[in-house]
Protein backbone atom coordinates (compact mmCIF):
# COMPACT_ATOMS: atom_id res chain seq x y z
CA UNK A 1 0.00 0.00 0.00
CA UNK A 2 1.59 3.47 -0.84
CA UNK A 3 0.18 6.38 1.14
CA UNK A 4 -0.06 9.81 -0.41
CA UNK A 5 3.02 11.03 0.79
CA UNK A 6 4.88 8.11 -0.17
CA UNK A 7 7.05 8.68 -3.68
CA UNK A 8 5.68 6.74 -6.47
CA UNK A 9 8.43 4.95 -8.92
CA UNK A 10 7.00 6.93 -11.60
CA UNK A 11 7.48 10.42 -9.83
CA UNK A 12 11.09 8.99 -8.36
CA UNK A 13 12.67 8.05 -11.41
CA UNK A 14 12.14 11.97 -12.93
CA UNK A 15 13.79 13.16 -9.80
CA UNK A 16 16.81 11.31 -10.57
CA UNK A 17 18.74 13.71 -11.65
CA UNK A 18 18.21 16.32 -8.99
CA UNK A 19 18.79 13.48 -6.65
CA UNK A 20 22.64 12.87 -8.27
CA UNK A 21 23.35 17.02 -8.66
CA UNK A 22 22.38 17.19 -5.01
CA UNK A 23 19.33 20.00 -5.41
CA UNK A 24 16.40 18.29 -3.87
CA UNK A 25 15.36 19.86 -0.99
CA UNK A 26 15.91 17.54 2.62
CA UNK A 27 12.42 16.88 2.60
CA UNK A 28 12.47 15.36 -0.73
CA UNK A 29 15.85 13.66 -0.77
CA UNK A 30 14.26 11.66 2.40
CA UNK A 31 10.93 10.76 0.72
CA UNK A 32 13.36 9.58 -2.21
CA UNK A 33 15.79 7.66 -0.25
CA UNK A 34 12.92 5.86 1.86
CA UNK A 35 11.22 4.73 -1.61
CA UNK A 36 14.53 3.97 -2.51
CA UNK A 37 15.14 1.66 0.44
CA UNK A 38 12.07 -0.38 0.01
CA UNK A 39 11.95 -0.42 -3.95
CA UNK A 40 14.30 -2.72 -6.08
CA UNK A 41 13.26 -1.39 -9.17
CA UNK A 42 13.62 2.22 -8.48
CA UNK A 43 17.62 1.30 -7.20
CA UNK A 44 18.01 -0.96 -9.97
CA UNK A 45 16.95 2.38 -12.11
CA UNK A 46 19.32 4.60 -10.22
CA UNK A 47 22.11 2.74 -11.18
CA UNK A 48 21.54 2.48 -14.39
CA UNK A 49 21.64 5.99 -14.70
CA UNK A 50 24.73 6.01 -12.77
CA UNK A 51 26.37 3.66 -15.02
CA UNK A 52 24.78 5.65 -18.30
CA UNK A 53 26.35 8.91 -16.74
CA UNK A 54 30.05 7.12 -16.45
CA UNK A 55 29.99 5.64 -19.85
CA UNK A 56 29.66 9.20 -20.96
CA UNK A 57 32.13 10.05 -19.34
CA UNK A 58 34.74 7.88 -21.35
CA UNK A 59 33.78 8.70 -24.42
CA UNK A 60 36.29 11.81 -24.34
CA UNK A 61 38.95 10.12 -25.60
CA UNK A 62 37.99 11.07 -29.33
CA UNK A 63 41.31 13.74 -30.43
CA UNK A 64 41.90 16.38 -32.77
CA UNK A 65 42.18 14.75 -36.18
CA UNK A 66 45.99 15.72 -37.37
CA UNK A 67 45.04 17.50 -40.45
CA UNK A 68 42.99 20.17 -38.13
CA UNK A 69 45.79 20.72 -36.22
CA UNK A 70 48.66 21.66 -38.51
CA UNK A 71 45.77 23.87 -40.36
CA UNK A 72 45.41 25.68 -36.74
CA UNK A 73 49.38 25.50 -35.97
CA UNK A 74 49.44 27.31 -39.12
CA UNK A 75 46.73 30.23 -38.32
CA UNK A 76 48.86 30.36 -34.72
CA UNK A 77 51.94 31.09 -36.54
CA UNK A 78 50.90 33.65 -39.15
CA UNK A 79 49.15 35.12 -36.35
CA UNK A 80 52.47 35.46 -34.63
CA UNK A 81 54.11 36.94 -37.66
CA UNK A 82 51.77 40.05 -37.58
CA UNK A 83 50.58 40.31 -33.67
CA UNK B 1 33.83 22.72 -0.17
CA UNK B 2 37.17 20.98 -0.49
CA UNK B 3 37.29 22.86 -4.30
CA UNK B 4 39.77 25.50 -3.78
CA UNK B 5 43.02 23.80 -4.14
CA UNK B 6 42.03 22.33 -7.51
CA UNK B 7 40.84 26.19 -8.58
CA UNK B 8 44.20 27.75 -7.54
CA UNK B 9 46.01 25.38 -9.39
CA UNK B 10 43.80 26.02 -12.42
CA UNK B 11 44.20 29.65 -12.08
CA UNK B 12 47.76 29.01 -12.00
CA UNK B 13 47.92 26.82 -15.06
CA UNK B 14 45.20 29.68 -17.03
CA UNK B 15 48.33 32.10 -15.83
CA UNK B 16 50.74 29.81 -17.29
CA UNK B 17 48.86 29.40 -20.74
CA UNK B 18 47.76 32.71 -21.12
CA UNK B 19 51.59 34.05 -20.52
CA UNK B 20 52.60 31.51 -22.83
CA UNK B 21 50.23 32.35 -25.65
CA UNK B 22 51.08 35.78 -25.42
CA UNK B 23 54.47 35.17 -25.83
CA UNK B 24 53.71 32.93 -28.90
CA UNK B 25 54.68 29.60 -27.83
CA UNK B 26 53.24 27.45 -29.70
CA UNK B 27 53.36 24.43 -27.38
CA UNK B 28 50.84 26.27 -25.34
CA UNK B 29 48.87 26.91 -28.51
CA UNK B 30 48.82 23.31 -29.26
CA UNK B 31 47.91 22.02 -25.78
CA UNK B 32 44.48 23.80 -25.84
CA UNK B 33 43.91 22.46 -28.86
CA UNK B 34 44.17 19.04 -28.05
CA UNK B 35 41.92 20.04 -24.84
CA UNK B 36 38.72 22.11 -26.52
CA UNK B 37 38.74 21.34 -30.11
CA UNK B 38 36.85 18.29 -30.51
CA UNK B 39 34.37 19.81 -28.37
CA UNK B 40 34.09 23.53 -29.88
CA UNK B 41 33.83 21.46 -32.98
CA UNK B 42 31.14 19.60 -31.44
CA UNK B 43 29.11 22.21 -29.62
CA UNK B 44 29.36 24.56 -33.27
CA UNK B 45 27.46 21.48 -34.95
CA UNK B 46 24.08 22.65 -32.57
CA UNK B 47 24.12 26.04 -34.96
CA UNK B 48 25.30 25.20 -38.15
CA UNK B 49 24.67 22.94 -41.14
CA UNK B 50 27.76 20.82 -41.30
CA UNK B 51 30.74 19.32 -39.90
CA UNK B 52 32.73 21.40 -42.34
CA UNK B 53 30.83 24.86 -41.68
CA UNK B 54 31.53 23.47 -37.65
CA UNK B 55 35.37 23.46 -38.23
CA UNK B 56 35.35 27.03 -39.83
CA UNK B 57 33.44 28.07 -36.88
CA UNK B 58 36.21 26.54 -34.31
CA UNK B 59 39.03 28.30 -36.92
CA UNK B 60 37.23 31.49 -36.59
CA UNK B 61 37.04 31.29 -32.69
CA UNK B 62 40.68 30.33 -32.23
CA UNK B 63 41.53 33.16 -34.24
CA UNK B 64 39.22 35.62 -32.16
CA UNK B 65 40.86 33.81 -29.01
CA UNK B 66 44.52 34.98 -30.38
CA UNK B 67 43.17 38.33 -31.38
CA UNK B 68 40.87 39.03 -27.68
CA UNK B 69 43.73 37.57 -25.81
CA UNK B 70 45.34 41.37 -24.90
CA UNK B 71 41.91 42.17 -23.54
CA UNK B 72 41.11 38.84 -21.52
CA UNK B 73 41.02 40.51 -18.40
CA UNK B 74 40.13 36.44 -16.61
CA UNK B 75 37.14 37.52 -15.30
CA UNK B 76 35.45 34.04 -16.57
CA UNK B 77 37.68 30.99 -16.79
CA UNK B 78 39.94 30.87 -20.36
CA UNK B 79 37.67 28.00 -20.99
CA UNK B 80 34.47 29.82 -20.50
CA UNK B 81 35.88 32.52 -22.18
CA UNK B 82 36.51 30.38 -25.57
CA UNK B 83 33.59 28.78 -25.44
CA UNK B 84 31.79 31.91 -25.07
CA UNK B 85 33.27 33.26 -28.57
CA UNK B 86 32.39 30.01 -30.36
CA UNK B 87 29.22 30.11 -29.36
CA UNK B 88 28.79 33.89 -30.75
CA UNK B 89 30.79 32.87 -33.60
CA UNK B 90 28.39 30.00 -34.35
CA UNK B 91 25.10 31.59 -33.46
CA UNK B 92 26.27 34.75 -36.46
CA UNK B 93 27.14 32.09 -38.84
CA UNK B 94 23.99 29.91 -38.29
CA UNK B 95 22.02 32.76 -38.62
CA UNK B 96 23.81 33.76 -41.81
CA UNK B 97 23.31 30.37 -42.99
CA UNK B 98 19.55 31.04 -41.86
CA UNK B 99 18.92 27.91 -40.36
CA UNK B 100 15.24 27.55 -39.04
CA UNK B 101 16.22 26.92 -35.21
CA UNK B 102 14.87 30.15 -33.73
CA UNK B 103 17.88 30.45 -31.15
CA UNK B 104 15.59 32.22 -28.17
CA UNK B 105 13.12 28.90 -28.68
CA UNK B 106 16.28 26.61 -27.99
CA UNK B 107 16.68 28.05 -24.59
CA UNK B 108 13.54 29.02 -23.58
CA UNK B 109 13.16 26.41 -20.45
CA UNK B 110 9.80 26.97 -20.07
CA UNK B 111 8.65 26.25 -23.77
CA UNK B 112 10.54 22.72 -23.09
CA UNK B 113 7.57 19.98 -24.23
CA UNK B 114 7.17 17.14 -21.45
CA UNK B 115 8.93 14.31 -22.51
CA UNK B 116 8.42 11.07 -19.33
CA UNK B 117 12.21 9.70 -18.40
CA UNK B 118 10.17 6.18 -19.25
CA UNK B 119 7.29 5.15 -20.95
CA UNK B 120 4.35 5.71 -19.07
CA UNK B 121 3.28 1.91 -19.85
CA UNK B 122 5.68 0.60 -17.03
CA UNK B 123 3.89 1.47 -14.35
CA UNK B 124 0.76 0.31 -13.28
CA UNK B 125 -2.24 2.83 -14.05
CA UNK B 126 -2.93 6.17 -11.13
CA UNK B 127 -5.83 3.94 -10.11
CA UNK B 128 -4.13 0.97 -8.92
CA UNK B 129 -6.03 0.28 -5.77
CA UNK B 130 -2.33 -1.23 -3.80
CA UNK B 131 0.29 0.91 -5.97
CA UNK B 132 -0.67 3.31 -8.20
CA UNK B 133 2.15 4.21 -10.76
CA UNK B 134 4.71 1.39 -9.46
CA UNK B 135 6.68 -0.66 -11.65
CA UNK B 136 4.37 -3.53 -14.21
CA UNK B 137 7.75 -5.35 -14.12
CA UNK B 138 11.09 -3.99 -12.85
CA UNK B 139 14.07 -3.01 -15.07
CA UNK B 140 16.51 -5.37 -15.76
CA UNK B 141 19.78 -5.19 -13.51
CA UNK B 142 22.94 -3.97 -15.44
CA UNK B 143 24.74 -5.68 -12.79
CA UNK B 144 26.27 -8.60 -15.07
CA UNK B 145 27.18 -6.80 -17.75
CA UNK B 146 31.16 -6.09 -17.23
CA UNK B 147 32.34 -2.40 -17.25
CA UNK B 148 34.58 -3.10 -20.59
CA UNK B 149 31.32 -4.20 -22.49
CA UNK B 150 29.76 -0.54 -21.44
CA UNK B 151 33.08 0.62 -22.92
CA UNK B 152 33.55 -1.48 -26.20
CA UNK B 153 33.60 0.16 -29.12
CA UNK B 154 29.91 -1.17 -30.63
CA UNK B 155 28.37 0.37 -27.43
CA UNK B 156 30.35 3.53 -27.36
CA UNK B 157 29.29 4.17 -31.17
CA UNK B 158 25.59 3.68 -30.23
CA UNK B 159 25.78 5.67 -27.65
CA UNK B 160 27.49 8.56 -30.06
CA UNK B 161 24.42 7.67 -32.49
CA UNK B 162 22.19 8.17 -29.51
CA UNK B 163 23.39 11.18 -28.80
CA UNK B 164 23.21 12.30 -32.19
CA UNK B 165 19.28 11.96 -32.43
CA UNK B 166 19.14 14.57 -29.51
CA UNK B 167 17.19 17.78 -29.48
CA UNK B 168 20.40 20.04 -29.93
CA UNK B 169 20.00 22.01 -26.80
CA UNK B 170 20.21 18.30 -24.97
CA UNK B 171 23.00 17.52 -27.20
CA UNK B 172 25.12 20.24 -25.66
CA UNK B 173 24.41 19.79 -22.20
CA UNK B 174 24.82 16.51 -21.98
CA UNK B 175 27.80 16.95 -23.95
CA UNK B 176 29.23 19.57 -21.86
CA UNK B 177 28.35 17.66 -18.46
CA UNK B 178 28.55 14.28 -19.13
CA UNK B 179 31.38 13.85 -21.92
CA UNK B 180 33.37 16.72 -20.96
CA UNK B 181 32.74 16.78 -17.40
CA UNK B 182 32.46 20.57 -17.18
CA UNK B 183 29.81 21.85 -13.74
CA UNK B 184 26.38 23.09 -14.33
CA UNK B 185 27.54 26.69 -13.66
CA UNK B 186 30.12 26.30 -16.43
CA UNK B 187 27.03 25.14 -18.79
CA UNK B 188 24.71 27.64 -17.35
CA UNK B 189 27.81 30.35 -17.93
CA UNK B 190 28.13 29.99 -21.43
CA UNK B 191 24.72 28.67 -23.00
CA UNK B 192 23.25 31.44 -21.08
CA UNK B 193 20.41 28.98 -19.48
CA UNK B 194 19.62 28.80 -15.81
CA UNK B 195 20.11 25.99 -13.67
CA UNK B 196 16.99 24.75 -13.72
CA UNK B 197 16.66 24.21 -17.66
CA UNK B 198 20.06 22.98 -17.41
CA UNK B 199 18.87 20.18 -15.57
CA UNK B 200 15.83 19.53 -17.30
CA UNK B 201 17.42 19.03 -20.75
CA UNK B 202 20.53 17.11 -18.64
CA UNK B 203 17.53 14.43 -17.63
CA UNK B 204 16.08 14.08 -20.88
CA UNK B 205 19.20 13.45 -22.35
CA UNK B 206 20.46 11.32 -20.35
CA UNK B 207 17.23 9.58 -19.42
CA UNK B 208 16.76 9.05 -23.44
CA UNK B 209 20.85 7.63 -23.83
CA UNK B 210 19.71 4.91 -20.79
CA UNK B 211 16.88 4.01 -22.80
CA UNK B 212 19.06 3.38 -26.11
CA UNK B 213 21.26 1.35 -23.32
CA UNK B 214 18.99 -0.48 -22.11
CA UNK B 215 17.36 -1.56 -25.72
CA UNK B 216 20.75 -2.23 -26.78
CA UNK B 217 21.58 -4.35 -23.49
CA UNK B 218 18.37 -5.95 -23.87
CA UNK B 219 18.46 -6.85 -27.62
CA UNK B 220 21.78 -8.48 -26.23
CA UNK B 221 20.29 -11.19 -23.75
CA UNK B 222 19.84 -14.77 -24.26
CA UNK B 223 15.78 -14.56 -23.22
CA UNK B 224 15.47 -11.95 -25.89
CA UNK B 225 16.84 -13.68 -28.41
CA UNK B 226 14.25 -16.84 -28.56
CA UNK B 227 11.63 -14.93 -30.72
Amino acid sequence: MTTANELTCQELIELVTEYLEGTLSPTERARFDAHLGTCAGCRTWLEQMRRTIRTLGKLTEESIPPESKQELLQLFRNWKKVS
Amino acid sequence: MSTIPAQAKTATEEQWLIESLRNGDEAAFALLLERYQVALTRLARMYVSSREVAEEVAQETWLGVLQGLDRFEGRSSLKTWIFTILINCAKTRGQRESRSIPFSAMWNGDAEPYEPAADPERFLPPDHPETPRHWVSFPNNWDTIPEEYLLAQETRAYIEDAIETLAPNQRAVITLRDVEGWTSSEVCNVLGISETHQRVLLHRARSKVRRALEKYFDGKRPSARTT
